[in-house]
């Protein structure tokens, strides 16, 4: 049994417990009005554990608009120097970007998502990269609410079984699909804003073929 | 000093830095409103602001799609100026105080850029080429002919004036931004080449992008084949100047009566309607009849020369225009069908021609592009999905996946341009794009037997589809073949006709017991009647299975295949004939219907048929149900509903 005092809590810093606070009450939750953060990362690879996060780009959706003002931008300091890290080191340098420590940059996000609907293309991959950043902060995981553009897309698809259920779309298919322009495609912010273009696209169709609400949207699989 | 960066900001500032009143701004003013912008997407046909709604805090620039904006005319709402890609509109807030005094609606699904006014402010205060932009055009949506203190005047000077509905001549031209030029040094006869390849009668001679002369075909028959110039030598010999210049928003009357008065057919636009300034685009004496555009032939001229897709869309807004027209006067389906379709193969062909040019390399074998479903049928009247596929030659088996590479990549280009016609992608992702139905000629005779030897209901749902294939561009010989090879398959082949046969009666009903329409349970469409699965599905599937087993080859379209049947067999030609006319007459009631709704015209309201409406539909049931019970006889299939 545990013991009913957890010590742990109050050792938390202050961040966290400013960004959990959002989630102490709940809140009434429609598709049409709920904020949502679209985000994505870049990172040194895709080992969970090993790699590390570069960068992480996002946007809020509020109210149904796409609202540039929120964009949030920010480049992580790297401790060690790996072959994939050479080339975001040389945009850093060359155009003299800010960076900020792995903490530094956990602490702006949750204060920036507080208590979002986050969005992600593949949204499995960017909250792992950052749950298990929290982790090394001794930290809990992410609370929010996440969707998958990509299974929101999926949803928007016939049900045919001449296409195969199983198929994964990629960003530039939405794209495509969407003829959304795929300039800054690969930085963190560019593919955020494709994925917000994406992500509205797909759920307005939703909203107005098949009546979905928030919850259906989170059933997306 | 590091800096925070913005790319999302960026990205916005590199799109409005190219159209006024932004080119007009620096790079930190540009940065700075970007930052403030929201992005809005919408439908088709949704509401940015009504008639009398309050004021928006924010004006707004179309990222991509297009906007209507409507008033009130004679106390109807007609459409007074259409916007696209980058241009700026609702205004109002910026000037007035007073309720918006248009409505703005989108042509279709439309991403906006919000700009707001609190931040837009300072620049209109302390930019005066800014302000000045932004009045000219807040005044000609508004303050233009249309309002009412022109009608009035119109009125008290008594002049009875015949407006057409949309007042044609009162809109601004559009211009064609694409424009031919060619520089004072170059050769008549390079300049001449750069004409008939770009089929235009004038060129314009520039310098730093400035017009300083035109050429047109009567100075090359004036001057060269005279002999008194020599093709060699430079343009600016024969070239007329200086050129006659406007500004943007001239309307469509203004130019005809400058060409007319200046006796030229050619309009050039500059950014300040002087030669001493950027070329903005031209616009000719074929684009005002192009505009105007209710003729035929004058459509097919233009799709047959157009140069981009943007041109083929606004030629196609046309066609609907022109289908419509016939629509409403009743003209014979037949007729309307023929005219329609060979517009739209046009248009497809033109496309697929471009795209064809803007491939790095010929294509490496003979090719066909097939059209697919209704399109194949030449049942396609109004914006449906696009159903494609491509058949290519044999080749040896090194090379066929290189071949496949490369046809696909033309495919992609052309099913995109499509799309920004207005050809949705099929959601079953039958195109040309997709490998599956991008195949060499024996994949296609494999695929065909595969799909006839062992058929399940989705290769009964591929037959439907891809039985009706018609070629719109590229080798006969190939399609041909093809043809042949399902003729050769399916004759005789009772097992595969009797499955299409049972699956051509599987469709739901269109009439209940008590012969009320069916209509839809649940879902976007609840209380609708489904015209294409309840009548338009079954009719085309009886002709498809009837046209097989007797071996109507060629023809796709559902009412000549019921016409050659009831040649063939006189003793049902009552019966035939019924469907052909039913085909039809469902054919025609849902362009009308989609035409009224901006739709596909596949759901319809039961409450907005009238009595000799449902009349009409019951007979083209009967038909339907009467061909259904000789196909259960013919194809033994007692035991089916």
């Amino acid at each position: 049994m545990k013991w009913p005092f957890n010590k742990k809590e109050k050792a938390y810093p202050e961040y966290w417990k400013r960004y959990n606070s959002h989630f102490l009450e709940p809140k009434e939750t429609d598709i049409n009005t709920s904020t949502y953060v679209v985000l994505d990362t870049e990172t040194t690879g895709f080992n969970y554990e090993k790699d590390r996060m570069l960068s992480i780009g996002a946007v809020k959706i509020i109210n149904g608009y796409i609202d540039i003002s929120t964009a949030f931008e920010f480049y992580i300091k790297q401790d060690y120097f790996n072959e994939s890290t050479v080339e975001i080191h040389g945009l850093i340098k060359n155009e003299r970007l800010e960076t900020v420590s792995e903490e530094e940059a956990v602490i702006l996000f949750l204060d920036y998502i507080k208590d979002s609907v986050l969005v992600a293309h593949h949204a499995f991959f960017d909250i792992t990269m950052i749950n298990t950043a929290l982790k090394r902060l001794e930290l809990p995981e992410l609370k929010n609410k996440v969707l998958d553009t990509m299974f929101i897309y999926k949803a928007t698809r016939l049900k045919s079984n001449l296409i195969d259920p199983n198929k994964k779309y990629t960003l530039d298919e939405l794209a495509e699909n969407y003829d959304i322009d795929l300039s800054d495609r690969h930085t963190a912010s560019g593919d955020a804003l494709i994925t917000a273009i994406a992500f509205i696209k797909s759920m307005q169709f939703l909203i107005k073929t098949k009546a979905y609400t928030l919850k259906d949207l989170l059933n997306c699989k | 000093m590091n800096m925070m960066k913005n790319t999302i900001a960026d990205r916005v500032a590199d799109f409005i830095k190219n159209f006024p009143p932004f080119d007009l701004l620096d790079k930190d003013q540009l940065l700075d409103i970007s930052k403030e912008v929201k992005i809005k997407y919408l439908d088709k046909e949704n509401i940015i602001y009504n008639i009398n709604d309050p004021l928006h805090d924010q004006f707004y620039m179309i990222y991509k799609g297009a906007v209507k904006l409507k008033k009130y005319i004679n106390e109807k709402l007609e459409t007074i100026d259409q916007f696209d890609e980058g241009d700026v509109f609702g205004l109002r807030p910026l000037f007035a105080k007073e309720n918006y005094a248009i409505t703005s609606v989108t042509e279709e699904e439309t991403i906006l850029y919000c700009i707001p006014i609190d931040m837009f402010h300072p620049f209109i205060d302390n930019n005066k080429d800014v302000r000045q932009y932004l009045i000219e055009s807040f005044a000609s949506n508004t303050e233009n002919p249309f309002s009412n203190e022109f009608q009035k005047k119109l009125l008290k000077d008594d002049v009875k004036l015949d407006f057409s509905k949309d007042m044609f001549e009162m809109q601004p031209v559009r211009l064609i931004k694409n424009v031919i030029t060619a520089k004072q040094t170059s050769s008549i006869k390079d300049a001449a080449k750069l004409m008939s390849e770009n089929n235009v009668g004038s060129i314009i001679i520039e310098d730093k992008d400035c017009p300083i002369g035109i050429i047109t075909d009567k100075d090359l028959r004036l001057h060269v084949a005279t002999g008194n110039f020599s093709i060699n030598d430079d343009v600016s010999k024969i070239m007329n100047h200086p050129v006659m210049c406007y500004k943007k928003n001239i309307t469509i009357a203004q130019a005809q009566i400058t060409m007319m008065k200046h006796k030229i057919n050619q309009i050039v636009v500059t950014k300040d309607g002087t030669p001493n300034s950027k070329i903005s685009g031209v616009f000719s004496e074929h684009d005002i009849i192009v505009m105007k555009g209710t003729n035929p032939s004058v459509l097919m001229k233009a799709i047959k020369r157009s140069n981009s897709t943007k041109e083929l869309k606004r030629i196609r807004e046309k066609i609907m225009m022109l289908l419509e027209g016939y629509i409403q006067q009743n003209i014979p389906l037949t007729h309307i069908n023929n005219i329609i379709f060979e517009l739209n193969d046009a248009t497809i062909k033109r496309v697929i021609e471009r795209c064809v040019e803007k491939m790095d390399q010929a294509p490496p074998v003979k090719f066909a592009w097939m059209s697919l479903g209704s399109q194949g049928r030449k049942e396609q009247l109004l914006h449906t999905d696009q159903d494609n596929a491509i058949v290519f030659e044999n080749t040896d088996d090194d090379h066929i996946e290189e071949v496949r590479t490369y046809f696909l990549a033309l495919a992609k280009k052309v099913n995109k341009r499509l799309k920004t016609i207005g050809f949705e992608y099929c959601p079953g992702e039958m195109m040309a794009k997709n490998p599956k139905y991008c195949l060499s000629i024996d994949e296609w005779e494999n695929q065909f037997s595969a799909w006839t030897r062992e058929t399940g209901d989705d290769e009964l749902l591929l037959c439907s589809i891809f039985f009706d294939f018609d070629i719109t561009y590229g080798d006969i010989a190939l399609i041909t073949q093809l043809t042949e090879h399902v003729t050769e398959i399916t004759k005789g082949n009772l097992i595969f006709q009797s499955k299409l046969g049972a699956s051509s009666l599987r469709n739901p009903s269109p009439l209940g017991f008590f012969r009320q329409f069916l209509v839809e349970q649940d879902g976007e469409h609840k209380d609708h009647f489904d015209l294409k699965k309840r009548a338009i599905m079954p009719v085309t599937d009886a002709g498809r299975l009837l046209a097989i087993h007797y071996q109507i080859i060629s023809i796709n379209n559902t009412a000549e295949r019921f016409e050659k049947l009831a040649e063939i067999m006189p003793e049902d030609e009552e019966l035939f004939l019924s469907c052909a006319y039913a085909s039809k007459a469902l054919l025609k009631f849902r362009t009308k219907h989609g035409l009224r709704h901006h739709n596909s015209g596949r759901f319809i309201a039961l409450a907005e048929l009238s009595k000799e409406e449902k009349m009409k539909l019951k007979r083209c049931f009967k038909a339907i149900s009467k061909v259904q019970e000789l196909i259960k006889l013919k194809f033994n299939l007692k035991n089916f509903i």
